[in-house]
Parts: structure tokens; C-alpha cells; sequence
């Protein structure tokens, strides 16, 4: 009797998935009419923009779009999340015309553009400052790169070695899927040695908040996280004497910052471009800094 | 209509094996480029180094602890209510019982994650004196809990689908109602209690949300349930949004899938075995 109960709850979820495939179908429909329309160049403007990538650019590309769309009711801009990975994905499938990411493009990827006929065009549109926090009870202030390099590599094992308390180091990180663990890596963890990796003790926490709430409340913690997450219940640690702030990142003296891109199929027009202007304008950036990363120099 | 119901009869069996065609078909470049037995073998997993380390020992051994600690959660707390519900309640609490616990299957996994968050990971931390109180056991607690809906849910059916008859024929035998729970229902609903457990462990392995929040992450062979783990349903969740897509990596987490699903189908084999020789002793 059972097992019956369970088969047609098996089919009923079969049949729903069918119908969720379905309505997937209809949707990619939708977005490939896009292109007509953009490619007209009209004084009022018309079209509609599928945006798809980083979630660590989300939330400000979603604050674009609307802020976008109040001005230009003629537009229709829809935005997506889903990862960097994703978003170029969708770019080459041509299912999106802009692809959020928050990593440059790589090799692998260019070669599958070209292949599919895509040209990927990068733009650079946010600075991402990436700072180093500890919890406030910490008596560590400063670090240097050499110094966080081998505490994320795992060589420094307790805070005592850096001028803290005697306790055993928690690394925080964020997950090995980020791009900001990659940048990370590059940037402190195998800065001078290109094999190293992180230490395995690590922990890959999910998100920026992740990290922030975890080193608010583990005194032994270390983590690093975007600018945007700052609050009072983390402490910045200066890095070679510099604090990370929107003003050291942008001025260029804080080390550890990094370029957000935009990804279009070749060079932009009409809409597009309209959009990708406004973006680089001053009210595009004004939304970067509000949305908690640093506008472009 | 005949031809209809049967037609759904086949269909989930066709779904099974289209996802294990699809899961197979997208492995084979890391089956080949990675090696299957470099993967089984090894504990390193930097899957975004270059040239990429795809350990995936570390993550098989993290799902188990997880889902070790959850049984061991689920399945005394589960069958325990379950007794009571079916054997011991009124009509009236055994009603109020069950919607509540209806209601904690409601529950999403991303609620109990947040709830692990702010209790049980500074719990443990405080209770073990841990470093971090992101480890296999609070993961591991939370599946469990997240868990009991169904084994309470699925033991009760099955003590209820105890014949009234055994229980009389024990009373009249001068057993006392707690006795006769033991000795002869119980018993008697082994089977399904076994296959409720089973159902649980199913739920936990699976689960993903709560462990990304709670285990910490860190690919390492962990030497006691006080570490933290990276699972199998985290990793896939966590990289798969990031990944070159149809690249090695993401072969890579299409063949963690792989394994996770022939896990998962040799505990149900397994099951199912078991339940069906019980059966035939019953019989006899």
C-alpha cells in the first residue's frame, strides 16, 4: 500500500518537473527576440537587457537596473545571479547579453566563445577592496602580506606568532568556487610560490556574511571579506600599514583590491551601450560606492 | 486510463535512468582526465588550483560523518515519538502531535541552517571547548533533527499497521502495555521502522543547505566528528554556480554527483534487501 502512496507521489513530482522544463523552454524564447530590438538606435529608449553572473555583483547590478528603469521606462532589463561561471555560460549560449563576473574571463572560456561565434568584450565596472578583518577582541592590529600569506597557508598556526594571545588560528575563507578566493590566492596565498595552496584546515564559508558573522563571534577567527560587509562588530587589520578602506582602495596604496567586470559579444550598441555608459557614469558609480565597493578611479 | 497509470508506473523508472545516463555522461572527461582512482584515492581537493587537485576522499568521509551523526539523532528521538505517538498518546495529543510534527517537514532547510547559526555552533564551540564550533557534529545534529519528521511519520504507520489482535493476545498473556510495546509490537514493526530509517538517512545524506551553513567547509579527512567536514550535496552546491561549464572541474562535480548517487542507491539496494528477507522469515 505504501509503495503505491510513494509511486504516485513520484509521478506527481515527475509531471511537475515536466511542466517546470516546459516553462523553462518558453522562457530562453523570450530572450533571444532581445537582439532586434537592440540594435535599432531611437531617441526614446526601447529594448530589454538580460543580465546573468557574479552574486557578489548582485545586489549592485540589480540597484543598476532599477535605478535604470525609473529613468528609461522603455527598458526592460532583467538581472540574474548564479556565479560568474554561469553568467559567461549564458553569454556564450547567447541566452544573456551581459555577463556579470567577478573574475577575469578564462582561456578555457574564450576558446568555447570563439568556437560558438561569441566575442567576449570585457568591461571593467566596480572595485571590489577586500579586507582583512579579525574579531574586535583581537589584540593583533597589523599584519604584513608575508605574514597573511602564511597564516592562510597554514604555516602560522597560533596568534601568538603575529603579537596576539596564545590560541590556535581559525582561517576563514570564502568558498573555493568564489572569485575572491581565487584573487585571494593569487594575491596573498601563492604570491610568491605558485603551487602553494591554502591550508586544508580552512574553513569555505558560503558567503561574504558568513565570514563577517563568524569572526564577530570567534575571538580566534581571521577572515577576509568585500568592503561592503564592514561593521562594527569585525576589526579591519592594516595590511603593511594600510587599512582597507574606499579611499586606500581606490588611490591604490591598499594591496589586496580587484576589478569587477561586465562581459558583452563584441563591442556594445544602442541600448546596450546606453546602459553600459550609464554604469560608467557618475550616477552608475555613485550606486557602487552605496552598494558598498569602490567606484572606478 | 489503463494504459495512462501504467504509462506513470514506467515514467519514474525511465527519470531514474535518464539522471544516471546524464550524471555518467557528463563524468567521463573526469573519469578520464582526472582518473577515478586518483579521485577515490587521494584527500587533496583544490579543484580551482592549476593544474586542478580533485581529491574526493575528503568529501566521501565528510557526507558519512554527517549523516552518521544525524542517524544517530533521528532514529532514537524518531522512533522514540513514534511509540508514543502510536501506543501511549490520547486521540486528542496524538492529533496535536502529528500536525506539529507535519509542520516541522514544513520547515525550509535554509531556516534550520540559519537556526544552527545562531545557537548550535557557539553550543558547540562552548560545550567541546573547540576552536570553531563549525564541525560534522552540529551539521550532523541539525540533519538529524530535520530528519525526524519522516522517521516519526513512516514508524508510526508502520506500528499502526500492527495487527489490534497481538497486542490483545500480549495483554491477555499478562503483559503490561509498556511490555507489549517491546516485546511484541516493535518487533513487529521492525520492518518499516527499519525502512523509516532508512528514509531518514536518505533525507539527511542528501540535504544540502543546512550543511553548507554549518560544517565549515574545510576539505580535510577529519579525525573526529569535532572537525570541520566539506559533504558531497556542499561541494556540488557551492562550485557548480562558479565553474568553467563544461570544463574538468565541472566534470569533476558531476562525477561527485556520480558517487553520491550510487551511495545512495546501494543504501536503498541495501534496504530493501534487508526488509525483503525479513519478509520471508516472517513468512515462514
Amino acid at each position: 500500500m505504501n509503495l503505491r502512496k510513494y509511486l504516485a507521489f513520484g509521478t506527481a513530482i515527475a509531471m511537475l518537473a515536466g511542466t517546470a522544463a516546459l516553462a523553462g523552454c518558453s522562457t530562453e524564447e523570450t530572450t533571444e527576440t532581445t537582439e532586434e530590438v537592440t540594435t535599432e538606435e531611437v531617441a526614446e529608449l526601447e529594448g530589454s537587457i538580460t543580465v546573468q553572473g557574479s552574486d557578489t555583483l548582485l545586489n549592485v547590478a540589480t540597484a543598476w537596473s532599477e535605478a535604470f528603469m525609473d529613468e528609461n521606462p522603455g527598458v526592460d532589463i532583467s538581472v540574474q545571479g548564479g556565479g560568474s561561471g554561469t553568467g559567461i555560460a549564458a553569454l556564450i549560449n547567447g541566452t544573456a547579453d551581459f555577463a556579470n563576473a567577478s573574475r577575469g574571463i578564462k582561456d578555457e572560456e574564450i576558446t568555447e566563445a570563439e568556437a560558438n561565434g561569441v566575442e567576449p568584450v570585457e568591461h571593467k565596472v566596480a572595485i571590489d577592496g577586500i579586507a582583512v578583518v579579525v574579531n574586535p577582541a583581537s589584540e593583533v592590529e597589523e599584519l604584513t602580506m608575508e605574514q597573511l600569506g602564511a597564516i592562510f597557508r597554514g604555516e602560522i598556526t597560533n596568534w601568538s606568532e603575529v603579537g596576539g594571545a596564545d590560541a590556535a588560528i581559525v582561517l576563514l575563507s570564502r568558498d573555493s568556487s568564489s572569485g575572491t578566493y581565487e584573487y585571494f590566492k593569487e594575491e596573498v596565498v601563492a604570491a610568491e610560490n605558485e603551487d602553494a595552496e591554502y591550508a586544508a584546515s580552512a574553513k569555505l564559508l558560503p558567503s561574504n556574511q558568513a565570514i563577517a558573522d563568524e569572526v564577530a563571534a570567534n575571538e580566534a577567527g581571521i577572515g577576509y571579506i568585500g568592503l561592503g560587509y564592514l561593521t562594527d562588530d569585525v576589526k579591519v587589520v592594516a595590511i603593511d600599514g594600510v587599512k582597507a578602506s574606499v579611499e586606500t582602495a581606490t588611490d591604490g596604496s591598499y594591496p589586496i583590491s580587484r576589478f569587477l567586470y561586465m562581459y558583452s559579444n563584441g563591442e556594445v550598441d544602442g541600448v546596450m551601450k546606453a546602459y553600459l555608459d550609464w554604469i560608467l557614469g557618475d550616477e552608475g558609480q555613485q550606486l557602487v560606492e552605496d552598494e558598498g565597493f569602490v567606484p572606478l578611479p | 486510463m489503463r494504459g495512462l497509470i501504467y504509462a506513470c508506473g514506467w515514467l519514474a523508472i525511465i527519470i531514474l535512468g535518464a539522471i544516471a545516463a546524464f550524471l555518467i555522461h557528463n563524468s567521463v572527461r573526469a573519469i578520464q582526465e582526472a582518473g577515478i582512482g586518483t579521485m577515490l584515492s587521494t584527500t587533496a581537493w583544490y579543484p580551482t588550483s592549476s593544474p586542478g587537485k580533485f581529491g574526493l576522499l575528503p568529501l566521501i568521509v565528510g557526507s558519512l560523518y554527517v549523516t552518521g551523526v544525524a542517524l544517530l539523532v533521528s532514529v532514537p528521538v524518531g522512533v522514540g515519538a513514534a511509540v508514543f505517538i502510536s501506543e501511549f498518546s490520547g486521540r486528542r495529543v496524538k492529533d496535536v502531535m502529528k500536525t506539529i510534527i507535519e509542520f516541522m517537514a514544513a520547515v525550509p532547510s535554509v531556516v534550520y541552517g540559519l537556526i544552527g547559526v545562531a545557537v548550535l555552533i557557539p553550543l558547540v564551540k562552548d560545550i567541546f571547548a573547540l576552536d570553531s564550533g563549525m564541525t560534522a557534529l552540529t551539521g550532523g545534529v541539525v540533519l538529524g533533527i530535520m530528519s525526524i519528521p519522516t522517521v516519526i511519520t513512516i514508524s508510526e504507520d508502520a506500528l499502526h499497521a500492527v495487527p489490534a489482535d497481538l497486542r490483545r493476545g500480549s495483554a491477555a498473556l499478562g503483559n503490561t502495555r509498556w511490555q507489549t510495546t517491546y516485546k511484541v509490537t516493535l518487533p513487529a514493526a521492525g520492518s518499516g521502522i527499519f525502512a523509516a530509517s532508512m528514509l531518514g538517512l536518505g533525507r539527511a545524506i542528501g540535504e544540502t543547505m543546512a550543511v553548507l551553513m554549518l560544517t565549515g567547509n574545510a576539505a580535510v579527512m577529519p579525525a573526529s566528528v569535532l572537525e570541520s567536514v566539506r559533504t558531497m550535496t556542499g561541494t556540488i552546491a557551492a562550485e557548480m554556480g562558479e565553474v568553467v561549464q563544461g570544463g574538468l572541474h565541472y566534470s569533476v562535480l558531476f562525477a561527485v554527483g556520480l558517487v553520491l548517487f550510487i551511495i545512495t542507491f546501494a543504501i536503498n539496494l541495501a534496504a530493501d534487501l534487508v526488509l525483503e528477507r525479513q519478509r520471508k522469515r516472517w513468512r515462514r
